[in-house]
């Protein structure tokens, strides 16, 4: 379903293209030994060359290096053997270099692609039109003082990633999964954690309209560091009603930069526009072009983990999942791990959709992330063979579920101890069924006058008599022969 | 490539250097020469040589990932005029 936005003029279409500022998982920083933790005393990560003293030189931490040519080729990207280094100029209180060390004209990773997984069941290939390395800058506290700006430096020169996407997604919606599977993709490779939350992972938005049908794009606006998925699709909502009440007034678009009001879900001009983009950019004369080779990034490549996209295919095609049950279990490495833990020598199908509706349910009912499971991939296998051994029925296991998730017990310690065994002894389950029957000649007489229906609740009046515990599947035929007679 | 006061006015605002109006002439004039004299650099035949930023015959020297730096905020506050519980204070920047 194509996203439009009507007009009175007719129907406009939204062209969004994404810059993912990630920051890269690494113990120091791109051109410094400082350490890179979140979350430490102000400046107590920061070493003479992040604070920009005289005579300090960067020299470059191949770990970084390593870290964003995984990533190009986690994005199916090119990567190039030759990139270099340049000094994007500008004034700002946490940039104490006055330039950021970043790549421009010869970035370390070319073309690529993401897949978007719609939720039609369709899917569609944004393009990455690039990734180059660069410095993060420092933090600004704006307020802890009502005429002060406080700075902590303790980010400034962390390494991050830039990930520019070509503009080809087409709603809030599609920018949005496009974020969700760049952040899976990083987090499967180990290069970024994707916590929007705590800035590792950073948004610029580029949105601008055109009437359905124009092929030329018209001028975008950029609105800059929104930091959550849901920021992103307001952003590009209201940003794009904007834009189409301009035009549609008989006004234009101004090519400019925006911020994103979260508590006000809009986008508003920055001010002091007009020096805005003047960085003089040029080669950083403190570093040499960065050269590879074709071995080492084939080292990299062998090494690779099976990303989100090649794990779908293969849980589809190996498991018999649905797509919408292969993707949910994807989405995290560490639920699809966890998964493959529990479906391992047992049913696939059974397995996800214990993870899929019980196991997720009970989670987000706590708030727990999968690391945090009570219940641990062995215990649950353990319960799901129980159920298979007809030691327990479907519904008993739901009970000792419960109980699992409430002690982290074990699923065949829970059976034993609240004598849960499910009763296959046809003696016992015949003497509920005699009792049944005995006392209920009406119900009795009904289903002899032909209410066949009535069975399943015959069915319910021995699960009762038996606590649950009486193998179904007896029960049923029982019943059917002693009805009858 | 000659510059006029306005492109001075510009680089010095880009370069944060207040440079006063009378100035700007003169530096036009000197900023040209030079440009002028850089621009000699031209004459040389350079086609089929690749663009190169450094004469250096070395490749990029790379560190280890591992923190060997840092945790010296006395050090590196020393020259802040008025640092304030650990961080830079600066006045008020705000977008």
């Amino acid at each position: 379903m194509a996203y439009l936005i009507a007009g009175e003029t007719g129907d406009w279409e939204v062209v969004i293209g994404l810059e993912v500022h990630a920051q890269i998982v690494s113990r120091a920083k791109l051109f410094s030994g400082a350490a890179t933790g979140f979350g430490a005393e102000p400046n107590t990560q920061v070493s003479l060359v992040d604070a920009a003293m005289p005579g300090m030189l960067p020299v470059i931490n191949g770990y970084c290096v390593e870290q964003a040519v995984r990533t190009g080729l986690g994005l199916k990207a090119q990567v190039n053997l030759h990139s270099v280094f340049e000094r994007k100029n500008y004034f700002y209180a946490d940039l104490p270099q006055g330039y950021q060390i970043s790549q421009y004209q010869q970035p370390l990773v070319g073309e690529g692609w993401v897949v978007l997984d719609l939720a039609d069941g369709s899917s569609r290939e944004v393009g990455i039109e690039r990734l180059h390395m660069e410095q993060d800058a420092g933090k600004s506290l704006h307020d802890r003082d009502p005429g002060r700006t406080f700075i902590d430096l303790n980010r400034s020169g962390i390494a991050l990633m830039e990930i520019v996407s070509r503009p080809d997604l087409r709603s809030p919606e599609e920018a949005g999964l496009y974020l969700r599977k760049l952040r899976a993709i990083m987090r499967y490779l180990g290069t970024c954690d994707g916590n929007m939350e705590q800035g590792s992972m950073r948004c610029d938005v580029n949105v601008s309209v055109r009437k359905a049908g124009e092929t030329d794009l018209r001028t975008r606006t950029e609105t800059k560091n929104v930091n959550s998925v849901r920021f992103v699709m307001q952003a590009i909502a209201h940003e794009a009603e904007r834009q189409v009440a301009v035009y549609e007034s008989g006004g234009t678009v101004e090519q400019e930069t925006r911020l994103f009001d979260p508590d006000r879900g809009e986008t508003r001009a920055m001010r002091a526009k007009e020096f805005a983009h003047d960085y003089r950019y040029f080669p950083d004369p403190d570093l040499l072009p960065l050269e590879l080779t074709e071995d080492y990034v084939e080292s990299i490549r062998a090494a690779l983990p099976e990303l989100p996209d090649e794990k779908k295919r293969r849980f589809m095609a190996g498991f018999g999942l649905s797509p919408y049950d292969a993707g949910v279990l994807v989405a995290e490495r560490e639920t699809a791990d966890f998964y493959e833990a529990v479906a391992r020598g047992r049913d696939a199908k059974t397995a996800a959709n214990w993870v899929i509706s019980n196991l997720f349910g009970a989670l987000n009912r706590k708030g727990l992330s999968i690391a945090e499971s009570p219940v641990s991939a062995e215990n649950l296998g353990r319960l799901l063979d129980l159920i298979a051994a007809d030691t327990i029925s479907g519904r008993i296991a739901k009970e000792v579920f419960e109980v699992m998730v409430e002690t982290g017990g074990d699923a065949g310690s829970i059976v034993e101890e609240k004598g849960l065994r499910q009763i296959t002894d046809t003696a016992e389950i015949e003497a509920a069924v005699d009792k049944v029957i005995a006392e209920n000649p009406d119900q009795v007489a009904k289903f002899r006058g032909g209410n066949e229906k009535i069975a399943g609740w015959f069915v319910g009046q021995v699960m009762k008599a038996t606590g649950g515990k009486a193998n179904p599947k007896l029960v049923g035929e029982l019943l059917k022969e002693k009805l009858r007679n | 490539m000659a510059l006029d006061k306005a492109a001075v006015r510009t680089i010095a605002f880009l370069a944060r250097i207040k440079v006063p109006e009378e100035d700007l002439e003169h530096l036009a004039g000197e900023m040209s020469n030079i440009l002028g004299w850089v621009e000699q650099l031209g004459e040389v035949d350079t086609s089929g040589v690749e663009p190169m930023t450094s004469g250096a015959e070395t490749t990029l020297p790379q560190r280890e990932d591992s923190v060997t730096d840092g945790d010296a905020r006395d050090q590196v506050l020393a020259n802040a005029p008025q640092p304030e519980d650990g961080f830079y204070a600066v006045p008020k920047v705000l977008e």
